[in-house]
């Protein structure tokens, strides 16, 4: 009876409203097994975060183009943080310059996906950073009997 | 997912209202998790006040639109409010596309107002297995008003009219055949019915044609699980002291929040017509027949699953396969070899 999903946000922040890409990868997560709940554009950070919350999901992904990626993602993170969702995964997709990334990594971003990476990279990599996170969240834990699963 | 959790902040949570707690809580509810047992325990008694309204109809109608409006006209009465949205789940993938909330997003922002979204998980007929669970956890976390849009599967959904108290029915002009699109028990199901889309030119013979449909169905009846069946129960005839309910007719153009205030007053309307005629009360009792009824059945049958023979089960199944032995055949071994074994741990 006991089934867990691996629960992903597709979100595109920011105020441009092409979506194509990021729903191309959300259809591609549903297709990879997990549970996608995807909020459509031009979202602010406060309503990712909030979705986030309500959905409880384990992996935030943000699609991005607008050039504005400094000004809203470190945001998106920050907010997470301090709501105690510090463990979700945050991912981000678009064309970012290499400077940046090393900035949004240091923010707390967990991967950018440059154009081009195939969904299945990317499903791959939720997968096992999702197992990874599991398995150090218990390691903390040793009382935890560990029968949640 | 449910990663190291205790019972007791996490009940103290939802019933302080906090949304962190709320939502986790949810997770464990829908992922069946051994913790969401004793928490659905400890929340029950907090339940049973909530006003249910499950928002059905085929695919695109303007459901999520429509809830987004509906939960909107609920916070100008000052009444927060909880959105399930159901969508389904591939039966490919065993993943899902959940996109409700596209239409939402004007109600971010109110701490009033808490959504989520669920995957149908396999199971059919428009919500899935633990939204009524779902629905427990949003009641004892204080929301008064709790609307559940199902699947858009176009069909009689059923379910819905045995999870919530109230029924809308969402349908739109333009779908082809009308009296196509409203078939199989949606006026049975339905306390309120909408044409979304009024803006569409054939929305008056959509109407019309409802309307022509629900004349001709008399005598009100509503589903009832019964004995492990869905009945059909005739109302009993109106009286004074019982007046029927007549279902409404409402037209909508939810883009452009046009009819909601309507359809919001229609809710209140029947929301008072079921708590004070007692309706409320045989809706509850068929609600939670239902629920208790689901779960004797869903553990007997993972017990059953458990004790039959796997092995004795594959050999038959080949035999049957080559058309050795009939299946009614191979049923019956089975379970002759079921009533002789004495139960587990016995
Ligand atoms: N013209 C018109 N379009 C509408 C109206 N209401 C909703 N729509 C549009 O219809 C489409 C589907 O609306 P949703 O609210 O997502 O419909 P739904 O029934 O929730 O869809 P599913 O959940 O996919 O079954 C969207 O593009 C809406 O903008 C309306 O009153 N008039
Ligand atoms: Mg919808």
């Amino acid at each position: 009876m006991a089934e867990e999903k691996i629960r992903v946000l597709i979100a595109k922040p920011g105020l441009d409203g092409h979506d194509r890409g990021a729903k191309v990868v959300a259809r591609a997560l549903r297709d990879a097994g997990f549970e996608v709940i995807y909020t459509g554009i031009r979202q602010t950070p406060q309503m990712i975060a909030e979705a986030a919350l309500q959905e409880d999901v384990d992996v935030v992904g943000l699609s991005i183009l607008s050039g504005a990626h400094m000004a809203l993602i470190p945001k998106v993170v920050e907010l997470l943080r301090a709501q105690g969702q510090e463990d979700v995964l945050v991912l981000v997709g678009g064309i970012i310059p290499d400077e940046d990334v090393a900035k949004l990594r240091a923010a707390g971003v967990h991967r950018v996906f440059g154009p081009g990476t195939s969904t299945r990279e990317i499903a791959a990599y939720i997968r096992r950073a999702v197992a990874e996170r599991e398995q150090a969240s218990h390691a903390q834990q040793p009382d935890d009997p560990g029968q949640e699963g | 997912m449910a990663r190291g959790m205790e019972l007791d902040p996490l009940l103290q949570g939802v019933l302080r209202g906090d949304r962190r707690a709320l939502a986790r809580a949810i997770t464990l509810v829908e992922n069946g998790a051994p913790l969401a047992t004793p928490l659905l325990r400890a929340l029950f008694p907090r339940t049973g006040r909530a006003h249910l309204i499950g928002i059905t109809g085929p695919p695109g109608t303007g459901k999520s639109t429509l809830v987004s409006g509906l939960a909107r006209a609920y916070r100008g009465q000052g009444l927060p409010v909880a959105v399930v949205a159901v969508d389904p789940t591939s039966p490919f993938s065993g993943g899902a596309l959940l996109g409700d909330r596209v239409r939402m997003g004007k109600l971010s922002g109110d701490p009033g107002i808490f959504i989520r979204s669920m995957a149908s998980r396999g199971s059919l007929g428009g919500l899935a297995a633990a939204t009524s669970d779902v629905i427990l956890v949003l009641e004892a976390a204080g929301f008064p008003r709790i609307l559940v849009e199902t699947v858009g599967v176009g069909q009689a959904e059923v379910e819905i009219a045995r999870t919530a108290h109230t029924t809308v029915v969402v349908e739109a002009p333009g779908l082809g055949d009308e009296v196509q699109a409203i078939k199989a028990g949606v006026l049975e199901i339905a306390d309120i019915l909408v044409v979304n889309k009024a803006d569409r030119p054939s929305a008056s013979r959509a109407v019309a044609a409802l309307e022509t449909m629900l004349h001709m169905g008399q005598g009100r009846a509503h589903p009832v699980w019964h004995h492990g069946q869905l009945m059909s129960l005739e109302a009993p005839a109106p009286s004074e002291t019982d007046p029927a309910w007549e279902v409404p007719v409402l037209r909508t153009i939810a883009t452009a929040g046009e009819g909601v205030e309507a359809l919001h007053r229609a809710l209140e309307r029947h929301r008072e017509w079921l708590w004070e005629t007692g309706h409320r009360e045989r809706r509850e009792q068929a609600r939670m027949a239902r629920a208790v009824e689901s779960r004797v059945l869903a553990v007997l049958g993972r017990q059953l699953r458990q004790r039959l023979p796997g092995g004795d089960l594959a050999a038959l199944v080949a035999r049957v396969s080559r058309r050795e032995l009939d299946p009614h055949t191979a049923a019956e071994t089975l379970l002759q070899g079921l009533t002789r074994e004495p139960p587990p741990g016995a």
